[in-house]
This record gives C-alpha cells, structure tokens and sequence, in this order.
C-alpha cells in the first residue's frame, strides 16, 4: 500500500486558560484528531466556529506546539528538531488577506521571502525571475511586485498570499478558510486558482472552511469536525447526500440553499440549543445535549470514529441512516 | 392596491474624503408594502447597508444623501427634522446589525438596553418596560428570560446576543425591520434558528422586513421580492423566482454562476473577472462593464434604464435590449 | 433595413435619443480596460508626509525649528564675539559695556563707532561681565538642543533593546523585566539627578579635567547618567507594547510558518511597523529632556560657566529681573519655543502616520 502524504493520528492541542484567581482550566481546541490525505488529494474540514478546525490546521504545521499525538509527512515523524526542513513541503494560506501581508513589504519583498530564507537562489536575476514567474503563476503580473499590499484588493491579496506559499514549491497547503473574507464573485476566481495550482503542481491540500458549499466543490473527502473531535469523515457527496451523524445531518440542512423551490420545500432541522463552550465539554459525546436521538450510553462512554460504510466513518452511538 | 408603506425614490448618497467623493449609492428606487420580505443583494461596495443607513439617517458622518426622496407613509423622511426622525428609528422602523458582539454596550445589562429601547418609545413605567421586556425575550426564544434581564452582553452566545438585538428592534411593534446582514456573522446552525425565528415573527407582528446580504442562499429562503445592487444603483428588481431562474443582468448571472452549489458535479466555477468597481471613480455607462463579458460599446458610454422583462421583473442591462430588438428582427424576417 | 422597430420591442421608458445600432457591437477589450482605472500609488512614508502638511500647527513648528537651526548654525561666524569673552573696545576693557540694553552701544564703542569703525550691535545687549548676550543665548540654545538629542538618544537605544527583548520572549523573561521597570519607574527622578551630580561631583572631582566632557561638566553627565538609568523605562514600555500587539499579526504567524528565525521576524516585520511610533516618541523626549536640563541649570546644577545653557542664563538673569528684564525674557521665550515646537512637530508626526486613523 502506497504510504500517505501526511498521517495525522490523536492530535490534541489544549491551552491552559487563566479562569479564576490561581485557577486555570485546560480548553480542548483539539482532542484527539486523526487523518489521512494522500498526495493530490484534498481533503475538506469544515465545522463551526470553536470547533478546533483552525487549530488543527495550526497544530499540523507546529505553528503550536502539539500537547500530543504523532504528525507523519513521507512516514517520517516531525518534531521540533526536524520541523524546519518540512517548512518547504508544507506550507499555508491564510484567512483573512488584510492582516497576512506584512504592510511596510513589497509585494516581490513578500513573495520573495520564502527564497530568501531558504536561500533558493544564486543570483540576484535568479531571485527576480523566480518572483515573477510565481506573481504570474498566480494571475497577477511583473508591475505588481514594486507595490505594497494595500494597494490591492482582497481577491488579489489573498493571490499574493498563495504565491507566498508556493515559493517554497511545497507539496502539501492548509488552507486556513482562504475564500471566507472574499466577496462572493471573488471566491469563485481564487477557487479556480486553486483547482487549476492543483492540477498543474499536483498539489495537496487540508480545505479548511465552514461553507459547506465551497468544501464540498473542492475536497474529495470531507470531515466534519465538533468541539475538538472528527465525527464524521467521507467521500464529499456522501457527507452532503448520505450524512449519518446527527450533527452532520442538522448541518446540512441548516445550510441555506440557493434556490427558492428547493428552500421552499425542503425539511430543515433546525438544532435547539448553542454549542458548548470548550472549556466545558459534555462528558461523553459532546453532542449528546444538542442531539434528538441521544441514549444513555450517550452521556458515558465518548463514541469513536468507525467505519459504518466503505470509507464512511462516523463517531455515533445512535447513527441514523438518512431516508 | 394600497400605497406602499415605504418608497424610495432616486436616492443618492455620497461620502466626501480627503481623495474625493466616494459615491456610496447612485440613484436606486424601490418600493415595500406591508408585511412583505424585500431583500437587497450585493457584495461589498455595493451600497446595500449605506442605502438602509440613509433610510434611517444614520450615516457616519460626514456621508450625507444628497438626491432623493424616501417616503415612509407618505412624509418624506429625509426632510423629518431630528427630533420627528428620533421617534420613527426604533418605533416605526428598526434596524439590527450584523455584528452582535459590537451591537450590544457592553456596560449595560440586557435588561436595561431593553428596557431603553422600550421607554424611550413608550409611555410605560419602569415596571411595565421590565414586563414587556420579559415579554419581548420569550418572543424570540431566549431561555431563562429573567435570569437574561440581569446578565451583560458578554455572557451570552453570539445566537442570543442577535436574539436580543431582534427583541430589542420589536420591541415597539415596528412596521419596517431592516437586517443588515443579521446572520453573516453567525454559525450555519445558528443562522438558521434566527432565520426561521425571523418569519415566525413575522407571521406573527406582520411587519415588513428589508433583508440586506450578499448570501444568496438566505436571500433564497427569506425573500419575496429581491433587488440586486452594484456600485450603488440597481441591476435587477423582481421575485425570488425570476431573479433565480430567469437573471437579465449580467452581473447577476454572473453571480449565480459563480457560487458552487452542492448539488452540482464538479465543474469549473465560471467566476466574474476583474475586481469590483471604485467608487471614487466611478466610470460613465454601466458600472459593471470593465468586467462583463458580453459588453457593448453602448455599455460604457450610456447608463442603462431599467427594462421591464415582465410584470415581476426589470433589468438595467443593455443586452435586453439588443436580444429584444434582435428577437423581433428575427420574427420580421422568418 | 434596420432591425429596430420602436412599438415592438418589450415595454422601456421611452429614450430621447434615437438609438444607435453600431453602439451594440461588442466592447473591445481595450476599450473595458479603459474602464478600469486604478488609483495611483503611494506608500506609507509618503501619504503620512502629505497628511503631516496639511497640519498648519505641524507645519509652523516645522518653520520655527528650521529657522532656529540656521541662526544657531549660522550665529558665531556672523556675530564676531565670543560666548565667554568679555567685550574689549579697541583692546581696552571697557567698564561700561556691561548691562547694556539691545541695539545699544557703550561709550567706548560710540567713540569707535564715531570714529569710523564697524561694531557689530549688541542684539540681546550685554550681560553683567559684559559678554554679548546674544552668542550667549545662541551658544546656550545650542547646548540645550544637544543635551536633549543625546539624551533621548540614550533613552531610546536603551529603552528600545529592552523593551523589545522583553516584548518579544514574553513568558517568564517578560514579566521580570517589567517588574525591574516598574520599580525604577517609581524612583524620584529629581532627587536622583540632584544627588548623583553631586555624588559624581566628589567621586570624579578635577579627574576629567582637560578632557571634552570638562566642558560640559559634571552636573551635565550626571544628568545624561540619570537618563541612562532612569529615564528610559517609558520607551521600553511603549515598544514592549507596540511588539505584543504586532506579535499577533498574521503576517507574523505566516512568517514563522515560512521557516523565518526570531531575528529575522524581529528586523524585517515587527520593527519596520512599530518604527514610527517609537520614532515620535523620541522626538518627544527632546523637549522633556531639554526643560529637565533648564530646570536643573535653573536651579544651579546645570552646565558648568562659563558655557550657557538657556537655563542657566535664566538663572542669572533672575537677580536683576526688575532692571532688566530682557535678560530673563530671551532665554525663557527660547526654551519657550523648542519645546513648543518640538510637541507640537510631535503631535503632528502622531496623527499623520497613525495608521488607525487612515481610511
């Protein structure tokens, strides 16, 4: 069997939270997460917000240091020793394209540094062109590397941030909610740009989003995260047309859909209740006060992700199959 | 028919800066009657919440409407002096925000923002207001409603802060709600509880709502009638069936085209190019030219007057025209 | 033919003027870029300098330092006397060239002048030992300036390395540091200038005699030490601040996850975006550290006679305040003016290159 790309397994990032006078509590961001993905594969993970999914992003990366759990690129562990020779295969996007570019850089200064750091480069021609052919790579042109970051619009920042990212030529990006901040006719451009990147460079990438829509347009697989945990990973149109967990199901149909007839007639589940806070997560499933269908058993022992269907994991006590 | 309970005629209104004038909303006109759901799409810079803030007067200074009428039961609202504009926001027409965390004091409780809203509109006395203020909190489902009355903003979740900006904007009865983007900020899950609690009430007070977003998904559920906006004017007006299944205006399909839809194969998005208009510059004819792709001549010298497509429906794109003089040269000549 | 029939195409309002067919032809791509405009570009040094011009306040402390500049520049090689020396007529001593009012002359140089000879006007008049007043004033502005760039100079060397450290390890390191901050910042400045001058006085007595610093003096490197150790704690606290709030950016995140090193991260993002607001503040400590140094001369710990120092001339001049009046008037008005300036300039450099305040 052809070994994965990256193998994530029971990664936990805790931060200890001052709560009281001399008191502090550990928030669980991320309790115990594993996954797959293989080369050129996208796998999607979507939640929402306080569900971990940034973190874990951060965590891969060791931008935070994992409180525990093994993160393995090439079957090879990475730890702190090792982490800077992984920097040039993994690499990120940002969120939010106002705050990720450096304001007093250049464009070619920030597309640049990646080379510089990693000295990727000989000549100082050399560097130049490598700048400008990563600027075109990315849709934008040879004029923009003379000028600053906010000159530009989101669209376009967030292009520089990619062509950031792939200075370094990686194999693998987290995509850290790259479309959210974007206008709706913008996504679409740097959804593209990032189809066609992954294409040409056969590219991996961890989709990271809560708009299920663009997720499911982008990954071949997705997971579904909640409160810290995975609760349930498939093949993208499985999650959306066949979703077994509870929570997936109310997530779907929550999102809003649209078309008028389809929105008219569908049957929405509508979730009582907010989700928890971190700092105190439900014994058990945490989904378990939010859930229609909890038992008992809900409540004592934390379900596992198991494999309920070919390459259809769920974390559930009480799955229900869809009708 | 009755009149329409608010009209908004050829509005205009601009932001002087140090680098120019910023021309927020360039002549848009629309009708709502009573008890309907109209909503205002568009992207960033398109004008959608600058157009509901001028309606209430509440633009950050120095914006000012510089054209234009808006007629609320027949007055012209933009001529009210302050003290008469004071009593219509929050008793005739509420707006509430997008950003529920901002919205609310944090130094006040729940309660006594409430309870605000409710004297300041009200001749109740303080007993009452706590009364109607419980009142308004079970309406929009808050739980443990006096246990709320007492706590501050940051105790609550982001869900129950919207509800209690909702409570707080009904509160007076209202016959206009504006939302300005109210569940952007929100996750999917919550969204749909304060979209689904947003037409209970409806339902119930029958008041009419201006639902102002750029997902078209909500856009999709909530509303009756749409008008679609870019750079500050409108592009199309009609009902949710027409905009969705028959679009007129390029931007418009051009938006439909560009969202991926879960219900589609994996396709390449077909995204709108070039990057959204300057509204310190903005150019002659169409705004929306530079980025069309079936721009014509006449597109960037002449603004384009809305076409009536059907009864329901109008678009301000020239293509109408051209595929009309078009269909019936064909008729002509076969 | 032409394929345009008014009454049947859909229902419009009706257009004034005739429609023109060939406007329907496709737009050529050059023709949308056209369309197009993009504004033009400047950075942020640039438009916080265009911002600063507009300031009319910023603009006239401007006009004020510059001109004070020139004429402490300019002043000796055009004013043929010296800051210590006693005015001589002809090479005699002169006993009535002292105290004399501005633009006056002294019988012995009316007699000079009378018998044709040039003597340049006495612009501030003389003092009591007969020294024209105005070198000296030049000469004290001079000393002034100077004591107040070193002395911010100190200031934001020291308090710049310190607090960045302590900004940018955080943790355990951070808190300490802070603490040290805080005691010394509870110190009694004055008490500490006024004890360590004299203190250094015993210590280093006649020991720096012959050497540069003789000129100046022992109370004034008393007062540079005491900025030394005292005076930098505020700087280091605004750059502290300003490193933990740009520690949190994303581009710094990102440039951690590019594999960039602690000094790196340091020299090429936090700096550059905090550098001018550190900058202000220095330029804002000149003027305190200037009316320190008036103070202390005021009051007799200033720079050692016979060099001038705006305050020490103001202290002179208390005694015969009542007679002449003058004497206390140019000093103070220019202390006066350096520091006004100064604050102002500074206040002025704050608000054009606040970056919140940028639309």
């Amino acid at each position: 069997m052809a070994e994965h790309l990256l193998e994530v397994k029971g990664l936990k990032q805790h931060f200890p939270i001052k709560t009281g006078f001399m008191k502090k509590t550990m928030l669980k961001a991320v309790d115990g997460v594993s996954f797959t993905i293989d080369r050129g594969e996208t796998l999607g993970l979507v939640g929402e917000s306080g569900c971990g999914k940034t973190t874990v992003g951060r965590s891969l990366l060791r931008l935070y240091k994992p409180t525990a759990g093994s993160i393995k690129y090439h079957g090879q562990e990475i730890d702190d020793q090792n982490i800077q020779g992984f920097r040039k295969q993994m690499q990120v996007v940002f969120q939010d394209p106002y705050s990720s570019l450096n304001p007093r850089m250049t464009v070619g200064d920030i597309v640049g540094e990646p080379l510089d750091i990693h000295k990727l480069y000989k000549t100082e021609k050399e560097r130049e062109q490598k700048v400008v052919s990563l600027l075109e790579l990315v849709g934008l042109n040879s004029d923009h590397k003379r000028r600053y970051a906010h000159e530009f619009s989101g669209g376009q920042r967030q292009r520089i941030g990619i062509a950031r990212a792939l200075a370094v030529d990686p194999e693998f990006i987290v995509c850290d909610e790259p479309v959210s901040a974007l206008d709706v006719s913008i996504q679409a451009q740097i959804i593209n740009t990032f189809d066609e990147l992954q294409q040409k460079l056969g590219l991996a990438y961890l989709f990271i989003a809560h708009d299920l829509h663009v997720v499911h347009h982008m990954s071949r697989r997705i997971a579904v995260m909640y409160l810290g945990k995975i609760v349930e990973t498939a093949v993208a149109d499985d999650i959306i047309n066949l979703p077994m967990h509870p929570y997936t199901q109310s997530l779907i149909s929550a999102i809003p859909i649209p078309d008028p007839k389809q929105a008219r007639e569908r049957h929405r589940i509508v979730l009582q209740g907010e989700v928890p806070s971190p700092l105190n997560v439900p014994s058990g499933c945490a989904f378990r006060n939010r859930c229609r269908w909890r038992q008992d058993i809900c409540a004592e022992q934390t379900p596992e992700l198991r494999e309920l269907a070919p390459g259809h994991e769920v974390a559930c006590w009480n799955p229900q199959m869809p009708k | 028919m009755s009149q329409p309970l608010l009209q908004v005629k050829n509005l205009h209104t601009m932001f002087p800066t140090e680098s120019g004038e910023v021309r927020a909303v360039n002549g848009i006109n629309f009708s709502l009657e009573r008890g309907k759901v109209l909503g205002i799409v568009g992207e960033s810079g398109s004008g959608k919440s600058v157009t509901a803030y001028s309606i209430l007067r509440i633009l950050d200074n120095p914006g000012r409407i510089t054209q234009g009428e808006i007629l609320f039961e027949e007055t012209d609202i933009t001529k009210l002096p302050r003290n008469q504009m004071r009593q219509i926001r929050g008793s005739k027409i509420s707006i509430i925000f997008q950003d529920p965390m901002t919205s609310l004091n944090p130094v006040y409780t729940v309660g006594n923002q409430l309870m605000e809203a409710i004297r300041l509109h009200t001749s109740r006395n303080r007993q009452q207001a706590q009364e109607r203020a419980l009142e308004m909190l079970e309406l929009v489902g808050v739980n443990e409603p006096k246990k709320r009355l007492k706590q501050y903003p940051y105790q609550l979740s982001g869900g129950m802060r919207q509800r209690v900006m909702i409570a707080m904007a009904l509160a007076c009865e209202p016959d206009i709600l504006i939302a300005d983007e109210p569940t952007t900020a929100l996750d999917v899950t919550i969204q749909a509880q304060i979209l689904e609690l947003m037409q209970e009430l409806k339902n119930k007070l029958g008041m009419a709502i201006i639902m102002i977003t750029h997902d078209l998904g909500v856009i999709a559920e909530m509303c009756d009638e749409i008008i679609v906006m870019y750079a500050g004017r409108v592009c199309e007006r009609g009902t949710a069936d027409e905009i969705f299944y028959n679009p007129r205006h390029e931007y418009t399909k051009g938006l439909l085209r560009s969202i991926p839809k879960m219900t589609t194969t994996k396709e390449r998005l077909t995204p709108i190019g070039g990057s959204p208009v300057d509204l310190l510059n903005m150019p002659k004819g169409c705004a929306f030219a530079a980025r069309c792709d079936r721009a014509m001549k006449i597109c960037l010298t002449e603004q384009p007057e809305e076409i009536e497509i059907n009864p329901d429906h109008r678009a301000a794109c020239w293509v109408n025209v051209k595929e009309g003089a078009l269909a019936q040269g064909g008729q002509n000549n076969g | 033919m032409s394929d345009y029939h008014p009454d049947q195409i859909p229902q419009k309002k009706p257009f004034s003027l005739q429609l023109d067919v060939s406007k329907f032809e496709p737009a050529t791509a050059a023709e949308k870029e056209q369309h197009d405009i993009m504004r033009e570009s400047t950075t942020f040094f640039k438009d916080g300098m265009r911002r600063l011009f507009k300031n009319p306040l910023a603009v006239l402390s401007i006009v004020i330092l510059v001109l004070l500049i020139i004429t402490i520049v300019v002043a000796p090689m055009v004013v043929p006397y010296g800051y210590s020396e006693v005015i001589r007529v002809n090479g005699q001593r002169d006993r009535s060239v002292t105290n004399l009012r501005p633009f006056t002359y002294s019988q012995l140089e009316q007699q000079a002048i009378d018998e044709g000879q040039q003597v340049f006007p006495h612009i501030f008049g003389t003092d009591e030992l007969g020294r024209d007043y105005f070198i000296r004033v030049v000469f004290g502005a001079r000393v002034s300036l100077a004591v107040g760039f070193f002395a911010s100079m100190i200031v934001l060397v020291i308090g710049l390395l310190y607090g960045s450290i302590s900004g940018y390890v955080g943790g355990k390191t951070d808190i300490a540091m802070m603490r040290i901050v805080d005691v010394i910042y509870s110190l009694p400045d004055t008490l500490m200038v006024i004890m360590l001058s004299v203190v250094l006085d015993q210590v280093l007595g006649d020991s720096l005699k012959g050497t540069i610093l003789a000129s100046i003096g022992n109370n004034m490197l008393s007062l540079f030490v005491v900025f030394g150790v005292l005076y930098w704690v505020g700087m280091a606290r605004l750059v502290r601040g300003q490193i933990l709030s740009i520690k949190n950016n994303e581009y710094v995140l990102a440039a951690r996850a590019l594999g960039a090193g602690a000094g790196r991260i340091i020299r090429k993002h936090i700096l550059p975006n905090c550098m001018s607001v550190i900058f202000i503040s220095a330029a804002l400590q000149i003027p305190s550290a200037i009316f320190t140094e008036s103070f202390l001369s005021f009051i007799g710990l200033g720079v050692q006679a016979p060099m001038p120092s705006l305050g020490s001339l103001a202290n002179l001049a208390r005694g015969g305040m009542q007679v002449y009046p003058y004497k206390m008037l140019f000093p103070a008005l220019g202390i006066c003016l350096i520091v006004l300036s100064f604050n102002l300039l500074g206040d002025g450099l704050r608000d054009a290159f606040d970056p919140k305040l940028r639309r």
